[in-house]
């Protein structure tokens, strides 16, 4: 288990003095001038050799992606954009950096926006999230009132200015282009890419999106050193990670412990174990309603990274861990994804705005055995027909969730037709 | 997407004094001739300063003062749900039904809700005190079941405790906002299993 000197959020549950100076007392702003001295090469190399991996999803290495911006400002600004819209289901993690540990992410921007050449940052938080953007912006307030923002920000010689913009409710904005569009004051609607960001982002200029855990963890990398964090983990799983474990535990909780943890260790030490005990777990999403569900079997040995969770053909995701007992009805849980995944398409891309309504008529059938075997082999069809064949993920996370539960449950689901016409299943339910 | 068609109220709009001075400051958040970054939050502040729905004439004034086309506008406050089309009660009772409240529970929540508002979703009171919609995760999965009311989340939910946040509300109370149970936000109910050591265990307060 992780030890607490090795935590990187030590107010991650809000028990402490939230102000500036409570944060300075935990280490927040420390030498912050001095960690900008190094130089922007110097911080991009080390943040690369942490082997710190985007915490918003998609894993991709945050160094690596500071270093796809311009060397030089040309004719157009740089930008920062935080992203702060957390909307997949079973994710609460930013919130609670934003809320209790707001200047973690502010002095990580100071430092991301210098490397990148950004003298502006905005942070967009979803507008549900009002409480917590205002607490982030209390915490800005007293940054600019203390000289930690604005001119010659902390004395590190970089004008910098943060910028906290709500949303107003769409899970689409999420995705890094769409939540330009909507910064731009347009509709979530996502971005062909290329151009990525990075050569044409926010109001055309070069931007960098980074999620809110990926930046808030970066000034304590540079102060312990990179070697630091890549001995947490395993290779290429480094560091450690927030994860946020909901459902049928005795004790939903969210917790930062080392990348790699079994999850079977993670849900018996910190959430209370799984209501009933382990025998009683019948399958687990790990990473978000995005990613495949596993079923009991390999959540009894699987290792909670990037890797470990790609190999059982699921993934880590935002580290959203949903976990479903026996009691659980598996079908109509993912039906209730599918459901989700209909409301927030964007419209733009017919596979996706007729594939997730469609998918999920077809999913409430199967939930009461009201379909014919044959279907499933249709459904499964056709989420390939979506996945991959959109402009942006939505319609791959809206076709992972039901691919994951033919993969495990199949079984199910044909006993469930078998019962309502009443006949014996090929395969009998479990 | 929120409510029906966009309704014209035949009632001028134009901000207060006080949301005027706050768009302004809104604005000036983004840089020279991007002022259209601002439309979300002017929306916001409009909508509030409505009675929390949007009419023709506060979509129209807000794109007046964003030198933006009315129809970017319209666009804008029909694709995300937060805006409203129709009017809301004081309360807006935001359940969430998502999976991780699902498994915990939420639709005991969503019946209490029910019941005590003897609403269906979608639908406000005679009275205007409440409007009852089911939305999705709202990111309080940890501290499931939940529902917004307005600005705030109430966490931790029974459907007792929910429909005594509901009560409360009527009654012109403040009920607690966050985790209607011991806990604090989203540690274990059962007691600290990591940041245990001296200096961080300590009840310091906000």
């Amino acid at each position: 288990m992780l030890r607490d000197q090795d935590r990187i959020f030590t107010n991650i549950y809000g028990m402490h003095d939230l102000s500036l100076a409570g944060a300075q007392s935990r280490g927040d702003w420390d030498g912050t001038a001095a960690l900008v001295a190094r130089g922007r090469e110097k911080i991009i190399e080390q943040v690369k050799e942490s082997g710190l991996r985007g915490r918003g999803g998609a894993g991709f290495s945050t160094g690596m992606k500071w270093s796809f911006m311009p060397k030089e400002v040309a004719d157009r600004p740089h930008y920062l954009v935080i992203n702060a819209d957390e909307g997949e289901p079973g994710t609460c993690k930013d919130r609670e950096i934003m809320r209790h540990e707001p200047h973690k992410l502010i002095e990580g921007a100071l430092i991301a926006s210098f490397s990148i050449n950004a003298h502006a940052a905005y942070c967009y938080v979803r507008g549900e999230f009002r409480r917590e953007a205002e607490a982030l912006q209390r915490a800005v307030d007293a940054c600019y009132d203390a000289g930690l923002l604005g001119k010659n920000a902390a004395g590190s010689g970089w004008d910098f200015d943060f910028y906290v913009h709500l949303g107003a409710g769409a899970y689409i904005c999420g995705e890094e282009s769409a939540l330009i569009e909507s910064l731009e004051g347009k509709k979530g609607q996502p971005r062909l890419k290329p151009p990525f960001p990075a050569n044409v982002g926010l109001y055309g200029c070069p931007t960098t999106v980074n999620n809110v855990e990926s930046i808030a963890v970066v000034p304590e990398i540079l102060r312990r050193g990179s070697d630091w964090f890549a001995e947490l983990g395993r290779p290429n799983n480094t560091g450690t990670k927030l994860f946020n474990i909901s459902g049928h535990v005795n004790a939903p909780c969210t917790v930062e412990e080392e990348m790699g943890i079994p999850l079977k260790e993670l849900i018996e030490k910190h959430a209370g174990g799984v209501r009933g005990g382990w025998d009683n777990l019948l399958g687990i999403i790990p990473g978000g309603a995005s990613v495949p569900v596993l079923p009991r079997t390999i959540c009894d040995t699987v290792l909670m990274d990037f890797d470990s969770l790609k190999e059982v053909q699921s993934g880590l995701g935002t580290a959203a861990i949903m976990v479903m007992d026996k009691s659980t009805d598996i079908v109509r849980a993912i039906t209730r994804l599918s459901r989700f995944y209909k409301h927030e398409s964007c419209g733009q891309c017919t596979p996706c705005r007729e594939g997730t309504g469609w998918m999920w008529r077809v999913m409430e059938r199967m939930c009461d055995g009201n379909a014919r075997v044959e279907e499933i082999d249709v459904l499964q069809q056709v989420t390939k027909q979506v996945e991959g064949h959109t402009i942006c993920a939505l319609g791959d996370a809206a076709a992972w969730p039901i691919q994951g539960l033919l993969r495990h449950f199949r079984n199910d689901i044909e006993g469930r037709i078998a019962a309502r016409q009443g006949t014996t299943p090929v395969r009998a339910a479990e | 997407m929120n409510g029906n068609s966009m309704q014209e109220s035949g009632v001028p709009f134009a901000f207060n004094d006080e949301n005027l001075a706050e768009a302004k400051k809104i604005i000036a958040k983004y840089p020279e001739g991007r002022q259209q970054s601002a439309v979300m939050p002017l929306l916001d502040v409009a909508q509030r300063q409505n009675g929390g729905w949007l009419t023709r004439e506060t979509m129209d004034y807000v794109a007046d003062m964003l030198s933006m086309p009315p129809i970017a506008v319209y666009e804008v406050a029909t694709f995300y749900t937060m805006y409203n089309h129709k009017p809301v009660g004081r309360f807006h009772v935001q359940v969430c039904t998502n999976l991780p409240c699902w498994l915990r529970g939420s639709d005991g929540i969503a019946a209490a809700c029910k019941k005590a508002t003897g609403l269906e979703w979608g639908q406000s009171d005679a009275d205007g005190v409440f409007t009852l919609s089911e939305v999705e995760c709202l990111g309080a999965c940890v501290n499931a079941p939940m529902m917004q009311i307005n600005d705030d989340y109430y966490e931790d939910l029974t459907p007792e405790s929910a429909e005594a946040v509901l009560t409360a509300l009527k009654n012109g109370e403040t009920p607690k906002v966050g985790p209607q149970n011991a806990r604090r936000s989203c540690e274990p109910v059962t007691g600290l299993t990591s940041l245990t050591g001296d200096s961080t265990n300590k009840e310091e307060g906000a």
